[in-house]
């Protein structure tokens, strides 16, 4: 006899185990996201009002407008954007996930992927690389000017790629780049490396220009960033059905808008559990300090909430470059985390600690427990709309997430009368 | 072993709860490694309350 927290349990750990995530095709955000419509922005993290976004969602959201063409000024956007003509809801309402500021408006080109174990399938747009960039709230004439190229000369080349590839199995790319020196959220250098192999003869052999494939493959192998857009709906497609599972107290979202941090916990379904997002501890780019950061921002813990990411650097140690500290801190942040996990990962395999699995299952009761807290190492957006990234480091969600959850999964239990007096 | 006779040999210390125990250990040369350890849910009364009760959930 076993309780029925830990039958749930053993139950999402199957789903997280046995997830397949798979790269599947592209498509057209408000063709394909289901519930996209012309008048919604999706947003990462938790749910929030455009009065309450911080200044990189609120920069974002320009370009976004910029883009879409309804509006062609800073101005104008920002007027539009609090008129209420536009909804905003989280990505991860809609199956989608989406680095830093996270936008996607319906007319962004986005990887499509499907967990072909469980039949759910995750979204995610194109990587546009590194500096100024909207989903570091960066909105000036060449961030616009990018997201176009993108949409008429990186996508459909990668569309048609797809199409004579065929679906490419992102799992054993992840634990194949897992073992030579990524951590799958901030470092993707191997992964970016592993998928152009993979998809480069495809290019070649698709109907487009020269000029179009050389650019595309010079883009994508300038990006190590590239493989952060799969990485993500790759754990976002393996933990989603978790949150079916009733009754158990495994996390799977960890999401921040900029302003919030929130979680979803297994048994408590869509519910958001949110607390004031933290100031990020790391290394600023050149002219910058953490004077000039903005709270922690982005979906891209969806990583860190599937056992990699953070949770993995003891196989990355070259990230502490990017995110600060040293290779032992790196370890060391591994090892902590089997504290608050409840399973190691059969497919993600870390060989600095003798191949083991890596941490996998945030058990909300071990957080609470241990009072140890999930690590994640992130990128760092400027406070202020317009700017860009301005460095990268490691941060924790607040305590408050997790407590607020604990309280509501016992006030489930106790509603439902499945605790002995 | 008797008590007084582990202080005639060179001491190793694992020290648990108060860090200052380590850090006067360590100036004065002896090894010694501080763990890392907190009391459960770092005491808090009303998460040991929570603890408690989700701990008594039937089984299935």
């Amino acid at each position: 006899m076993i309780d029925i927290i830990e039958k749930a349990n053993k139950e999402a750990l199957e789903i997280i185990q046995n997830g397949q995530p798979t790269l599947i095709g592209l498509g057209v955000a408000g063709e394909v996201i289901p519930g996209m419509a012309k008048d919604l922005f999706l947003h990462a993290g938790p749910p929030i009002t455009w009065e309450k976004m911080s200044g990189p969602l609120k920069g974002g959201v320009m370009a976004g407008l910029m883009y879409e063409g309804l509006a062609s000024t800073p101005e104008e956007a920002a007027e539009y954007a609090a008129s209420g003509k536009l909804r905003f809801e989280p990505c991860h309402h809609h199956d989608a996930v989406g680095p830093m500021a996270g936008i996607v408006t319906p007319r962004m080109p986005v990887w499509i992927l499907e967990n072909t174990a469980y039949g759910n399938r995750a979204y995610c747009t194109l990587n546009e690389g590194l500096g100024k960039v909207l989903r570091m709230g960066a909105y000036g004439p060449e961030v616009i000017k990018h997201l176009q190229w993108m949409e008429s000369v990186l996508y459909p080349v990668l569309k048609e790629t797809i199409e004579i590839h065929g679906p490419i199995d992102l799992k054993t790319m992840i634990a194949q780049a897992v073992q030579m020196g990524d951590e799958a959220h901030n470092r993707n250098k191997a992964a970016t490396s592993l998928l152009i192999r993979e998809i480069a003869p495809s290019i070649l052999k698709t109907s487009f220009s020269n000029e179009d494939k050389i650019s595309v493959l010079e883009f994508l192998n300038s990006n190590d960033h590239t493989f952060l857009n799969l990485s993500m709906p790759a754990a976002k497609a393996t933990l989603e059905p978790v949150g079916k599972v009733k009754y158990s107290t495994i996390v799977y979202t960890m999401a921040r808008n900029g302003t919030e941090f929130g979680i979803r916990v297994g048994g408590l379904g869509n519910r958001w559990f949110t607390a004031p997002a933290e100031i990020i501890d790391g290394l600023f780019f050149p002219g910058f300090t953490k004077e000039d950061a903005n709270p922690d921002v982005g979906d891209s813990c969806i990583t860190e909430t599937l056992g990699i990411g953070g949770f993995s650097m003891a196989t990355a140690p070259a990230i502490v470059q990017f995110v600060g500290g040293t290779p032992k801190d790196a370890v060391r942040y591994t090892t902590s985390m089997y504290e608050i996990t409840t399973e190691e990962s059969k497919a993600y395999k870390l060989p600095p600690l003798n191949f083991r699995g890596s941490p996998t299952g945030i058990d909300i009761r071990k957080v609470i427990e241990t009072q140890v807290l999930p690590i994640i190492n992130t990128g760092i957006a400027h406070k202020d709309p317009g700017v860009g990234q301005v460095g990268a480091g490691i941060v924790r969600p607040p305590m408050a997430c997790f407590e607020q959850a604990l309280e509501a999964f016992v006030n489930l239990l106790e509603d439902k009368g499945l605790l002995e007096d | 072993m008797s008590v007084n006779d582990l202080f005639k040999q060179e001491l190793k210390v694992v020290n648990l709860g108060l860090k200052s125990f380590y850090s006067d250990l360590k100036s004065q040369g002896v090894t010694t490694v501080q763990v890392n350890w907190k009391p459960k849910a770092g005491g808090k009364k009303n998460m040991l309350s929570l603890l408690s009760k989700i701990n008594k959930v039937k089984q299935s």
